[in-house]
């Protein structure tokens, strides 16, 4: 059976390897020192679409992002790896979101792309850890979730099979389409780029990014469409301005603040068992461990 | 994170080479194919965008994935399970991501779902995966032997068998035996016609087969009962699907361990003749040959820059009697003539590359039109080109790798003798490369040809009439002052038209043109980038006491003197 996929995606700074200069002095990112990547755990949603799009021909993938008009880059990587095609929701009205906000302004521009049968996500993006986005996603939408998904092992007679990696072990769940999904890290880390795709799709541009072509680079959109990378503002998805950004956040950032982790003091125990039992107490009971 | 394309700006120099602009067109046909396919280039520059960013996926595969893996699957290796092989968990990694991201069939046609890509970025992507893990270089580069079927097939077996490689099917040349290595004339698998199934069948033993169970392979066969020599060969093309082929052992080897090395069984094994009866040997596989050489170059190259790198980092923090070991002028020389040999014989590789895909581009064009004269005379210069500087790309790029790796361990002193650094995988895997697809005594015989009828002379008179930066014409002076050198002994040797003295001398003069040809190039490279001046100045200097030596040997030797080496 033919699904439709809508996979969501977000471009974040490259935390994973932060340098002493990736904090600016007023304690906030520093994005100039970060590079902008496709989050980690979305690229693992990706691969999980890609392969239902392998076990269910005529399934197409869209990707869904929010962010500055750079994020359309996100787009591209997916269109790389096999995706069918995607929407950029930019809009300077969208800034300063909020995982409510965010949620909000994906769930308008989901109803604005018509019907689907499944939308995945990554667990949590790198930048703020909140794991929050797909859930509220499902929520606004009204559909069913399964969330640190591992594997979508199969989909059949509109019914899914996940595994899902938990904190103690691991789950299976069935669960009806249509869906949100939000994907661990410990999936299928996802495919590379493809040679062919790459050559075909290169070019593809959103209307903001082909501000400033010539007239020989426009006819190439022309003649190629698809090419055209969709690019949706507030009003293209029909979203209340005050839902949406800052003014849709409810979430204030008091302070920020670095933590440099130091040892302060050490402690040493004998090998008996009952120093042993005595440290485990101890870590249980200032919940460093349980 | 590594990208082993972006992080050696060396490789995009290359790879921007004047030539490439004909070649490309060449290739291209004039860009016609933007009209059919939607990943066709339109243009020059959209050609080379599309290279270099397909380079880049292989380039981070390989620092990603490839390069990671090299170590589990040196120990792992792969195994015969029920007469089938089972490739290291690492080697299947590598495989599939090297399938998804499309790069197999990369310079088969679009028409057989191919990238039509120039050699030039193929062996580049070759060089990377090479780097990353030598051993795995051969399971993914007998994508070569498309090239084979796409030349010498017919054009049903071009529709059934090409479209597989380019989706990522493996294949395999099985060309030895146990009777037969170097001497191919001896092969004796025995190939029969059956009327009544309308096909060939297949009986025998083949030994030393790179990837053996590979999905589709090119056989060399006795097709002609009673004959006992290379003209009773065909080349057939084997397609695991139909079986009767089995795994017999792996080879316990050296180096290169995860590629599986195996020992065939033919029992009636069904396969369809490939091309002419009787060719098989005089024609095919000297055509299989000269590309399987190209890409054992290419390897070499990939295994140097593993060395150098290796070596490089090591000399930089190790550190002895109070400063870093690449302060001492000992260590420093021995690293830059590793740099400096890496780089000559990469120059070799593209130049060489370059040749072979002009006229191989030509030979296809002849296929759809009647060439023009001025185009038969250019694909003849080439082809002769591409003849001489094959085996002399294959000889000392290999030799070089392989001094490179001893080098590599030799700065890393008594650590490097442990299995702890990669370097002692480097060094056994480059053991290899100056043996296989023949010997490097045998480059030197297809070579010394070309140093007795003048190739490589010509081409060399050729690079020193280049125009050059007037800063370079010092070091042109002194590889005019090698030619000289390199003429005279060639002459005193020809001379005497005595074969067994121009067989004993053959190595010392084509290595005497190799120095001075790859001197040349990388000069040449300098002119166009002042970021190899220095490895032109070292080469040459170095090149310089070669040819000096190979010289003083030649001229203070008699013929007579031959027989006091006779065993």
């Amino acid at each position: 059976m033919s699904l439709k996929i809508i996979v969501l995606a977000k471009q974040v700074p490259d935390t994973r390897n932060v340098g002493k200069d990736a904090m600016t002095a007023e304690g906030t990112v520093n994005r100039a020192a970060l590079p902008a990547i496709f989050n980690p755990e979305d690229l693992n949603a990706l691969e999980q679409a890609l392969q239902l799009k392998e076990q269910n021909p005529g399934t197409t993938i869209s990707l869904l992002t929010m962010g500055p008009p750079r994020a359309a880059e996100i787009i591209r990587e997916g269109l790389f790896r096999g995706a069918d095609g995607g929407v950029l929701l930019t809009d300077r009205a969208f800034a300063g979101a909020d995982t409510l906000a965010t949620s909000y302004a994906l769930a308008c521009a989901v109803k604005a792309m018509g019907e689907f049968d499944l939308i995945l996500g990554g667990r949590q993006a790198i930048d703020g850890d909140t794991a929050q986005v797909g859930p509220q996603v499902a929520e606004k939408l009204n559909i069913a979730q399964v969330t640190y998904a591992e594997k979508i092992e199969k989909i059949e007679n509109g019914e899914s099979t996940i595994k899902r990696r938990l904190e103690r072990g691991v789950e299976v769940v069935k669960a009806k389409l249509p869906l949100v999904v939000t994907v661990n890290g410990t999936a299928d880390e996802c495919r590379p780029r493809n040679a062919k795709l790459i050559q075909k799709y290169k070019y593809a541009k959103t209307n903001s990014e082909k501000q400033n072509i010539d007239v020989s680079e426009q006819a190439l959109y022309e003649k190629r469409p698809y090419l055209n990378l969709t690019e949706w503002s507030v009003k293209d998805v029909e979203a209340d301005l005050e839902q949406v950004g800052l003014s849709g956040s409810p979430t204030k950032v008091k302070r920020i603040e670095n933590v440099i982790f130091q040892a302060k003091e050490s402690k040493q125990i004998s090998d008996s068992d009952n120093d042993s039992e005595e440290l485990v107490k101890e870590l249980i009971a200032n919940h460093t461990i349980g | 994170m590594a990208n082993f394309y972006t992080d050696n700006s060396d490789l995009k120099h290359h790879l921007n080479h004047p030539l490439m602009e004909r070649l490309v067109a060449l290739k291209e046909r004039n860009y016609q194919d933007a009209e059919k396919y939607d990943y066709a280039p339109f243009n020059f520059s959209d050609a080379m965008d599309s290279y270099e960013k397909v380079l880049e996926i292989a380039g981070e595969i390989c620092g990603d994935i490839v390069a990671p893996n090299a170590e589990s699957v040196d120990h792992e290796g792969p195994q015969v399970v029920n007469g089938r092989v089972k490739y290291a968990a690492g080697t299947e990694q590598n495989l599939d991501a090297l399938v998804k991201a499309g790069l197999m069939g990369i310079s088969i046609p679009r028409r057989y779902n191919g990238l039509n890509f120039s050699l030039v970025p193929y062996i580049m992507a070759a060089d990377m995966v090479s780097r990353a893990d030598a051993g795995f270089v051969n399971i993914w580069g007998l994508q070569d032997c498309a090239e084979t079927i796409y030349e010498f097939a017919n054009e049903d077996q071009k529709q059934r068998f090409l479209p597989r490689v380019c989706a990522g099917e493996t294949m395999a040349m099985d060309l030895t035996e146990p009777d037969a290595g170097s001497d191919l004339q001896a092969v004796m698998l025995k190939a029969t016609y059956c009327e009544k199934d309308n096909c060939w069948y297949l009986n025998g033993v083949k030994r030393f087969i790179t990837n053996g169970d590979g999905h589709i392979a090119l056989v060399l066969a006795r097709s002609e009962e009673g004959t006992k020599d290379g003209r009773g060969l065909s080349m057939f093309i084997y397609d695991k699907n139909d079986g009767g082929v089995t795994v017999r052992r792996i080879e316990n080897k050296m180096g290169i361990k995860g590629s599986p090395t195996c020992e065939l069984v033919f029992k009636n094994a069904k396969a369809e003749l490939c091309g002419d009866r009787k060719l098989g040997l005089i024609k095919y596989v000297m055509a299989l040959m000269n590309g399987a050489r190209l890409g054992i170059a290419a390897q070499s190259v990939g295994i140097s820059e593993a060395a150098y790198r290796e070596a490089l980092s090591y000399a930089k923090d190790r550190c002895q009697f109070g400063k870093a070991i690449i302060e001492f002028p000992a260590v420093y020389e021995m690293i830059s003539i590793i740099k400096a040999k890496l780089d000559a014989s990469r120059s070799l590789l593209y130049e060489t590359t370059r040749f072979v895909d002009m006229y191989k581009t030509y030979e296809d064009i002849a296929k759809e039109r009647k060439l023009e004269k001025e185009e038969r005379d250019e694909m003849k210069k080439y082809q002769r080109l591409a003849d001489a500087f094959t085996p002399m790309a294959k000889g000392m790029g290999s030799e070089f790798a392989n001094q490179n790796a001893y080098d590599c361990i030799q700065v890393h002193g008594g650590s490097g003798f442990m299995k702890d650094y990669a370097c002692e995988r480097i060094y056994r895997d480059a053991r290899i490369t100056s043996i296989y697809e023949g010997t490097t005594q045998l480059q030197v015989v297809a070579a010394i040809r070309h140093v007795t009828t003048g190739t490589y002379l010509n081409q060399i008179r050729a690079y020193q009439a280049e125009e050059l930066k007037p800063e370079l014409a010092a070091l042109r002076e002194r590889l005019i002052a090698m030619t000289d050198k390199y003429e005279a002994a060639v002459k005193s040797v020809t001379e005497t038209k005595n074969n067994e003295l121009i067989d004993f001398q053959a190595r010392r003069m084509v290595e005497m043109a190799g120095h001075i040809i790859m001197g040349y190039l990388l000069l040449l490279d300098t002119n166009r980038n002042e970021n190899f001046r220095h490895s032109a100045e070292i080469y040459i200097r170095f090149g310089e006491a070669e040819v000096e030596k190979n010289a003083a040997f030649i001229n203070n030797f008699n013929a007579s003197d031959i027989n006091t080496y006779k065993q």
